[in-house]
């Protein structure tokens, strides 16, 4: 018998609620299946399962808050015999493996009816939505204490165990949750910054080539299929930490573990303050198109509070970037056990020999900041400029 | 479809995208990217909206027309008026 348990999503995480189970006794997951959801300091996490098998019992209650590693359900794994009490029960079929609800259903800034403008964009995790749907709830209605302002399960059960309600409030103040996100990057940088030698560099780049084929690029597509410089930037990331693997990983245990994949965590920064850095998965081996609508996906489902826990816990190298706004480098403090994090500033205009001639272009800098226990400046310096190199031929990202 | 209408439609996408902020306060000459905190994907996804809203494909050489709210909807109204919409 497996068991399933309240997943660590992040060093700084020590328990969290468990708000909606995704399957009842009896179904059938396999290894990657959401099955349930969690309330955590980063907002509402859809947790998958790393183990196939039949869900044989749940252990915890809903809305039960249990510390990191508590058993929350039993799961029979293949091969497995079943219970004497469940053998006399009628046979269940291999029924169809339970996934949530796939990305493309999320609202995706969906036009809304024009009667209900204050609901449209309103964030809201699923289990809150449901249970607001269920008890009749207006969502609109009901004040967001999450990350950005968004309804958590316990604003609505706040909501229904309140008298009648105030006026609706229009404008959702920053609540606890945003504050419990804000802990939990203060714990993760500062253990960071207690524990990680870091070491910084940084690479001025011409990115016109990039501008050059992407603007190329996307006069020929309809806005849903356009490219952003993000998702070459990821993919050239991804590409180099393949080929450097002292700076993709995790240090654990006083020792480096080189990861296998290229999972790149993207920065995302959530309204009103707040900063997650979830992963896109095998960004390395992702067309550019893919690639970009995951990160569309990502970032949507970032900010309406609906990212998985595969996503929060497995990023090998993250990426961070302050986009065309703002300031022209920005340097990075790694997020622990990661080993490396690198920065885009903004593109700027800058005067450029090319060819032996002055001449206008685009450049970019990027930064790195590495762990000195794991890689020297050497390496870090090799795998900036292997980026750099990458961005010059973005037809063959 | 009037400017009203055309602003109406502009304020509700935006706000999907900043959902706390009071559109009505914006000043509707200010660039949008500074005025409402909205990044290159957000401005994306409020390009797709228009797309997928009003059947204007906006090409990328004229983003910086819509920088501003005024911009947004005069762009929108000329180009919902030749008929491409």
């Amino acid at each position: 018998m497996a068991e399933f348990r309240m997943p660590s999503l992040g060093a700084d995480m020590e328990a969290g609620t468990l708000v909606e189970w995704l399957v009842k006794p009896g179904d059938h997951v396999k290894r990657g299946d959401i099955i349930a959801v969690v309330e955590t300091q980063k907002g509402a996490i859809e947790v998958e399962t790393f183990q196939s098998g039949q869900i044989e019992k749940f252990l915890v209650d809903l809305n039960g808050k249990v510390p990191v590693g508590t058993p929350l359900a039993e799961i029979r794994t293949e091969g497995e015999a079943e219970p004497v009490a469940a053998a006399a029960a009628p046979p269940i079929k291999p029924a169809a493996p339970m996934v949530a609800p796939p990305p493309a259903q999320a609202p995706v800034i969906a036009p809304s009816p024009p009667v209900v403008p204050a609901a449209a964009g309103l964030r809201a995790s699923p289990a809150a939505r449901r249970l607001a749907e269920q008890r009749g709830i207006d969502l609109s209605s009901v004040t967001g204490s999450g990350p950005a302002g968004a309804i958590t399960y316990a604003d609505i059960e706040r909501r229904l165990g309140a008298a009648p309600a105030a006026a609706p409030e229009r404008k959702r103040a920053p609540g606890l949750d945003l504050n419990a996100m804000r802990v939990a990057i203060a714990a993760a940088m500062a253990r960071s910054k207690r524990e990680i030698p870091h070491y910084y560099l940084e690479h001025q780049v011409d990115v016109t080539p990039c501008e050059q084929w992407l603007s190329q690029k996307n006069a020929t597509l309809p806005p849903d299929s356009r490219l952003l410089f993000g998702a070459l930037a990821i993919k050239a990331v991804a590409l180099a930490a393949r080929r450097f693997p002292a700076v993709n990983g995790f240090y654990r245990d006083d020792k480096f573990e080189p990861a296998p994949a290229a999972h790149v965590g993207v920065a995302i920064a959530i309204r009103c303050g707040g900063l997650v850095a979830p992963a896109l998965h095998d960004a390395d081996q992702l067309s550019l198109d893919a690639l970009m609508g995951r990160m569309r996906d990502l970032v949507q489902r970032t900010r309406s509070g609906r990212i998985r826990s595969s996503e929060i816990s497995d990023p090998t190298i993250t990426v961070s970037s302050l986009g065309e706004r703002g300031v022209e480098a920005l340097y990075g403090i790694i997020y622990p056990p990661q080993v490396a994090i690198v920065g885009f500033g903004k593109v700027v205009e800058r005067p450029w020999v090319v060819d032996g001639a002055i001449g206008p272009r685009s450049v970019i800098t990027m930064t790195l900041a590495a762990d000195h226990r794991v890689s020297d400046g050497h390496a870090g310096a090799l795998f900036l400029a292997e980026i750099g190199r990458l961005l010059q031929e973005p037809d063959k990202l | 479809m009037s400017d009203v209408d055309i602003r109406k439609v502009v304020e509700e996408e935006l706000n999907n995208i900043a959902p706390e902020v009071d559109m009505a306060s914006v000043d509707p000459a200010a660039d949008l990217r500074e005025a409402i905190d909205i990044d290159s994907m957000d401005f994306l996804n409020f390009i797709t909206a228009i797309d997928h809203r009003l059947g204007i494909a906006i090409p990328e050489i004229d983003y910086p027309k819509l920088v501003t709210l005024d911009g947004a909807v005069a762009y929108i109204a000329a180009h919902l008026g030749s008929g491409k919409g």
